[in-house]
């Protein structure tokens, strides 16, 4: 694998992570992680439609005039989400029932149309591949950390399974209620970032 | 030299630049200017020279809470020992019982001191612990960051205990002022760089995260239920009034009880006397301003009467006049210490008005009308801090555009 394309995979893990550095998909972010599996979930729909409509995009990218390029990309992307939505709905009903038009808006995701806008319309398929895995991970490694420390402090469990018993159940833990609102994701990501950009100096804005 | 002058000055030497302790300063410069005055003065000509600086002006906050501090004690024993059935006291248990034990004041709520001694058993422990956690993460950002560690934090670890429930658990308080002292100041910079006060947002933080612990009828009084005489109920006179059914009358209330504050409620808010005396204090020295307590009691009265002249025929907090809204629930201890905050509320002078004005028009409106909030004064005044920006905006483009105007056309001004 030549540098561009691992460039195009691994960059968006850390150093150009689309939620910790782009500050993009907060929306879902904040929605769907109050439990790991729904996190788990959405990523794979995230990463599935966004390699999926990168490797079509770039495909089409020398035959796309400019000046409807953006209705191509969305009718690609559209059309992934609600092939995924079926499948989903098909496979893991109660799940997708919980996530309700979080999977929908995928759609309007700004990682989705960014990475075909920003990178697929200039990239070979390959690269726009790796690209749209790296991002779909980048996005999933946030969404998942997040979902574990909500559903950790919010309910005691982790992936569904006790690991802090419950005060009410006899146990020792108080969840805090917080962790199960949608505020608690905003604090969480925003300590993420922090954390990010204090192991990763040369990501801080300068002054 | 005084013997303070020369153990300071030996003290101080290790953290002097270049010494083994330098990185630790702002733990030695705490010290040394709580004690002493600084040596070193404003040179050149543009400062303001005066002797109220920021450590005297949290003092002069500090001095006008006392009153509130006081009936922080003295109520939560009363109501402590009012509720408490004398048959039951030896089946009451824990270290605070222990200690009233020991010290042989018994739970008489005729005796001032037991009273106190009882009450004091409550706030002292969440006000030592917040001065500790609070100050902690204070001096960790100070020392992190190479600044001095700064007295803003007295306020906010005096404010914050007395807008607790006396039952509050001393884990969640420590985790709310964590995070009103972390999250709602430090990451913004430090003490004058918030954007909404710090108390609050600790309170806001425990209020989301254990709604159990801070709201409801059984935290605002320390009865321990096995122990309660029959009858007994914890509602705030807040809580008992959310519950009319019948259309308002005063009959069986009393305003002047509510008014001095022996009724159940938060630490150090039930008392609107207390509050008023120590509004008083801020007005005279001029720490807080008179300006938003003033917006605070118009925007209260003109949306209670208004409410009153619409009326309702099925929600009987409709009827509720002003004088009542002001001495319910957290209004008095906001509308003088919360509100007045000079960091959070808007610079501009006429801007204070108005801030103050919808915070007193919004918690009215929210205790009338939104029946999922009892209480609204703590989520209106943090709404009200994100606003004060904004306010100030459109005060500073107003005076723009008058300038503009003054020059009658003459270029741009």
């Amino acid at each position: 694998m030549n540098k561009h394309n691992r460039e195009a995979l691994l960059g968006p893990l850390l150093a150009n992570n689309p939620i910790g550095v782009q500050v993009l998909g907060i929306c879902s972010a904040l929605a769907v992680t109050t439990r790991i599996d729904k996190a788990l979930v959405m990523t794979a729909g995230v990463l599935v439609v966004t390699l999926l409509a990168n490797v079509a995009v770039s495909l089409v990218r020398n035959h796309t005039p400019g000046s409807i390029r953006i209705i191509v990309q969305l009718s690609i992307i559209a059309s992934l989400v609600i092939v995924f939505d079926q499948i989903l709905k098909a496979t893991l009903y109660e799940l997708s029932l919980e996530l309700s038009v979080f999977v929908g808006l995928i759609i309007t995701n700004c990682i989705v149309m960014g990475r075909a806008e920003g990178y697929a319309m200039q990239n070979p398929p390959l690269a726009s591949a790796l690209d749209g895995i790296g991002n779909g991970l980048g996005y999933g490694l946030v969404l998942v950390l997040t979902g574990f420390i909500r559903e950790l402090l919010g309910a005691g469990k982790v992936f569904g399974f006790v690991v802090l018993p419950l005060a009410k159940d006899g146990g020792w833990y108080v969840p805090n209620g917080m962790m199960l609102l949608a505020p608690s994701a905003l604090f969480i990501i925003a300590g993420l970032i922090w954390l990010l950009k204090t192991v990763k100096p040369e990501l801080q804005d300068k002054e | 030299m005084s013997a303070l002058e020369r153990l300071l000055e030996m003290a101080g030497r290790p953290f002097g630049p270049g010494k083994p302790l330098h990185r630790f300063h702002a733990l030695f410069e705490a010290a040394d200017t709580f004690a002493l005055t600084p040596p070193s003065v404003t040179k050149g000509s543009t400062h303001v020279r005066d002797a109220l600086d920021l450590k005297r002006m949290m003092m002069l906050v500090v001095i006008a809470l006392m009153p509130c501090i006081f009936m922080a004690m003295y109520n939560t024993g009363l109501q402590a020992n009012l509720g408490i059935d004398p048959a039951k006291i030896a089946s009451l248990e824990g270290w605070r019982h222990d200690v009233m034990r020991f010290a042989g004041m018994g739970y008489s709520p005729e005796s001032v001191v037991a009273c106190i001694f009882h009450g004091s058993l409550y706030f002292l422990p969440l006000y030592i612990l917040t001065m500790a956690v609070g100050g902690t993460w204070e001096v960790l950002f100070a020392i992190v960051r190479r600044h001095e560690v700064n007295e803003g934090f007295f306020v906010t670890g005096m404010l914050f205990p007395l807008i607790c429930p006396p039952t509050l658990p001393l884990w969640e308080a420590a985790l709310g002022i964590s995070f009103g002292v972390v999250v709602a100041k430090e990451v913004f910079g430090g003490t004058g760089m918030n954007f909404v006060n710090p108390a609050l947002a600790a309170r806001a933080f425990v209020f989301f995260a254990y709604p159990g612990d801070i709201s409801g009828d059984q935290v605002w009084a320390a009865v321990a239920p096995a122990a309660a005489i029959d009858g007994y109920s914890g509602a705030t006179l807040l809580g008992q009034m959310r519950q009319m059914t019948t259309p308002f009358d005063e009959q069986g209330l009393s305003w002047w009880n509510a008014f001095i504050g022996l009724e159940k409620g938060s630490l150090g808010e039930t008392s609107a006397l207390a509050c008023l005396l120590g509004a008083i204090f801020l007005v005279v020295t001029r720490v807080g301003s008179w300006r938003t307590m003033v917006g605070c009691v118009a925007g209260t009265a003109a949306m209670a009467i208004l409410l009153n002249a619409i009326g309702s025929a099925t929600n009987p907090w409709f009827a509720v006049p002003f004088w009542w809204h002001m001495v319910l629930g957290g209004w008095a201890f906001g509308v003088a210490f919360m509100a007045t905050d000079p960091v959070t509320s808007p610079f501009a002078e006429t801007g204070k008005l108005i801030y103050g004005f919808l915070i007193g028009a919004l918690v009215v409106l929210i205790r009338v009308v939104n029946p999922a909030y009892p209480e609204a004064m703590m989520l209106v005044i943090l709404f009200m801090n994100v606003m004060a920006p904004l306010i100030d905006y459109f005060f500073v483009k107003a005076n723009i555009d008058r300038r503009k105007r003054r020059g009658g056309g003459h270029g741009e001004a």
